[in-house]
C-alpha cells in the first residue's frame, strides 16, 4: 500500500465564495468524506483558512525569521487536502475522481516518498 | 567468420523478438523495470557467450526469460546482503517457470498498459513502448523521433522513475476504470504506425521499422483481446495502409491514391485487413454497438483497396462513411478528408467551399488539398501559391517532390 496525497488549488478567491452558493460544494464533499472514512483508504482530510492567515518560519539561519502571509505569493493557493492509502496509482486516481466531483476542483495525486 | 556473423544477426533477431516477452515477465514477477531491463541485458550477454558453442535452444525465449531470471535473483541476493532489503528477497520464492503461452502472453499486456498509462506524458508513453514492448534501443528510438539520445534516454529515465514512485500497476485496467485506458494504447500503436508511415521530417519518406513494430503490437494486442472491435479495427486499417506502402512512392516522391499502380498492392495484407473489417461489421450488426473511429477508418480504406481501378471507387459510400466518422470524432482534419471525398461526389467547388470553412492554415494537407481543387476549377495562380504555401509546410522530402511536380504542372493561365 502507498499513501498518496490528494491537494486541491485554487485562487484566494474561493474564500470569498458565498456560504450559500458554496453549500453544495460542501455538502458534497461531506458525503464523500464520510464514504470515505468506511473505507481502507482512508487516513486523513483537512480543509485550510484563507492563505493570508499563514506565518513563514525560517530557522535555517541564527536567528528565527517569522514573515505573516505564505511561502510564495501565487495566483492559486493550496485549499485542502486527503492523505489516502491506496494499492496503485490506479486505485488512488479512482478515488481522486471522485474527489474532484464532490469538491469541484482539480486534484494533484501525488505518492508519499517510500520507506 | 561469415558464419559467425551470421549466427550472431540471429541472436540479435530472437533477443529483439523476445524481449518484450523477457522484461514482461521479469516486471511482473519482481516489480521493477530496472531489474527487468538490467536481466534482459545480462542474459544477451550471456546467449552470445554460449551460444555459438551450445547452438540456439529449442525455446530461445524460454531460456533467455530463465537465464534474465538468475541474474535478477542473483542481483537482488547481492542487494540484500549488502542493504538488508530482505523484502525483495521475499519475491524470489515466486518462481513461475516461463511458458510460451498463456499467463506470459499476459504479461505482455500488462505491460503495454503500463507503458501507456495515461498519468505518463503522451511522448513518454511511445518511447516507453517501443523501449520496452518493441526492444527497440535508446539510440533507434531517438532516431526515429529525431532528438538526441540523451534528451530520449532522459524521458524514458524520468517514465520508469514516475511508474515507481507513484506505483503504476502492472496490470490489464478494469472495465470500469475511470479513463479510457485501452483507448490510449491504440493511440500510441496508431501514432508510432503514423510517424513511420509518413514520416514528419528528416531524409527517408517512410520509417518502416516503425510501420512493422506498430503493425506487431497491433497483432499483439489483437491476440490478447479479440473481441474489442476497436482493436480488430487498428490492426485492419495499418494493414490496409502497409498494403499500399510501396506503391505510395516513386522515384522518391509521394504518388496518390488515385495515380497508384494497384498491381504493386500486397494483395495478403489486403485480404487480411478485409476480412477483419468484415468482422467489426458483423459485431456492429450484431450487437448494434457504434463502431469506433478506427473501425470507420478502417472501412473507408477498405472500400478504397476494393477496387483495381480507381475510377470505380464507391465515393459515395466513402463519403457515408466520413459522416459517420465527423459523428464521432468531429475534428478539422476529419472533415478535411471528407471534403477530399466530396470532391469526387459532388465536384471540386462544392469541396472547396467546406475547406475553406476550416480553420487549418498551419496545416500542410490543408493548402495540398486547396491546391488540387483549385487546380481542377481551372484557378492556376491561386492554386500555385497554394503549392507554395503546403510545400513550405511539409518536411516530407517524397511529399515535396510531388507538390513540386505538381505546381510545375499548373497551365500558365498567361500564356
Amino acid at each position: 500500500m502507498t499513501q498518496y496525497l490528494l491537494s486541491v488549488h485554487g485562487p484566494s478567491s474561493v474564500w470569498d465564495t458565498p456560504l450559500e452558493e458554496a453549500q453544495p460544494m460542501y455538502e458534497a464533499t461531506g458525503k464523500f468524506n464520510d464514504e470515505l472514512k468506511t473505507t481502507d483508504a482512508w487516513v486523513f482530510v483537512g480543509g485550510l483558512e484563507r492563505p493570508e492567515t499563514a506565518t513563514t518560519v525560517d530557522g535555517t539561519g541564527n536567528d528565527v525569521i517569522v514573515t505573516d502571509g505564505p511561502y510564495m505569493e501565487t495566483k492559486e493557493y493550496l485549499g485542502g487536502f486527503w492523505v489516502i492509502e491506496a494499492a496503485d496509482l490506479d486505485a488512488a486516481l479512482k478515488i481522486a475522481a471522485e474527489a474532484s466531483k464532490a469538491c469541484g476542483g482539480k486534484v494533484e495525486v501525488r505518492p508519499f516518498a517510500g520507506e | 567468420m561469415t558464419q559467425s556473423s551470421d549466427l550472431r544477426a540471429e541472436i540479435d533477431r530472437i533477443y529483439r523478438e523476445e524481449y518484450g516477452r523477457v522484461v514482461a515477465s521479469l516486471a511482473r514477477r519482481f516489480g521493477d523495470l530496472d531489474i527487468a531491463e538490467d536481466a534482459a541485458a545480462e542474459a544477451l550477454l550471456i546467449a552470445i557467450e554460449r551460444w555459438p558453442s551450445d547452438g540456439i535452444p529449442p525455446n530461445p525465449g524460454g531460456w533467455l526469460t530463465t537465464t534474465a531470471g538468475n541474474r535478477a535473483i542473483d542481483r537482488i541476493r547481492r542487494e540484500s546482503l549488502r542493504d538488508t532489503k530482505h523484502k525483495a528477497a521475499m519475491m524470489i520464492t515466486d518462481d513461475t517457470p516461463h511458458e510460451p503461452t498463456g499467463p506470459v502472453e499476459d504479461d505482455r499486456l500488462r505491460l503495454v498498459f503500463t507503458c501507456c498509462h495515461p498519468a505518463l506524458a503522451p511522448e513518454a508513453r511511445v518511447a516507453l513502448t517501443l523501449r520496452l514492448l518493441g526492444g527497440l534501443t535508446v539510440e533507434e528510438i531517438a532516431r526515429a523521433f529525431l532528438v538526441p539520445e540523451t534528451t530520449m534516454a532522459q524521458r524514458i529515465t524520468r517514465a520508469k522513475a514516475k511508474i515507481k514512485a507513484a506505483h503504476i500497476p502492472y496490470r490489464v485496467p478494469e472495465r470500469d476504470d475511470v479513463t479510457d485506458r485501452l483507448g490510449a494504447v491504440l493511440a500510441v500503436i496508431y501514432l508510432v504506425f503514423n510517424e513511420g508511415y509518413l514520416a514528419g521530417s528528416g531524409a527517408d519518406p517512410v520509417r518502416t521499422e516503425l510501420t512493422a513494430e506498430a503493425i506487431r503490437l497491433g497483432r499483439i494486442l489483437r491476440q490478447f483481446l479479440p473481441d474489442e472491435g476497436e482493436v480488430a479495427g487498428l490492426l485492419a486499417l495499418m494493414l490496409l495502409s502497409e498494403s499500399r506502402r510501396t506503391a505510395r512512392f516513386a522515384g522518391g516522391e509521394l504518388v496518390t491514391l488515385d495515380e497508384q499502380d494497384r498491381s504493386g498492392w500486397d494483395r495478403t495484407l489486403i485480404d487480411e485487413g478485409h476480412t477483419l473489417v468484415r468482422e467489426c461489421l458483423a459485431r456492429v450488426a450484431a450487437t448494434s454497438a457504434r463502431p469506433g473511429p478506427y473501425q470507420i477508418l478502417a472501412a473507408i480504406n477498405a472500400v478504397h483497396t476494393d477496387t483495381n481501378d480507381a475510377r470505380d471507387t464507391d465515393w459515395s459510400q466513402v463519403v457515408a462513411l466520413y459522416d459517420q466518422l465527423y459523428a464521432v470524432t468531429p475534428t478539422p482534419i476529419v472533415a478535411l478528408n471528407r471534403a477530399v471525398a466530396v470532391a469526387e461526389l459532388d465536384g471540386p467547388d462544392v469541396a472547396l467551399a467546406i475547406v475553406d470553412s476550416l480553420d487549418l492554415s498551419g496545416y500542410h494537407a490543408w493548402h495540398a488539398t486547396r491546391a488540387d481543387l483549385l487546380r481542377r476549377l481551372g484557378r492556376s495562380a491561386e492554386a500555385r501559391g497554394e503549392y507554395d504555401a503546403a510545400i513550405a509546410a511539409t518536411e516530407n522530402p517524397a511529399e515535396t517532390a510531388y507538390l513540386a511536380r505538381r505546381r510545375a504542372h499548373l497551365v500558365d493561365p498567361g500564356a
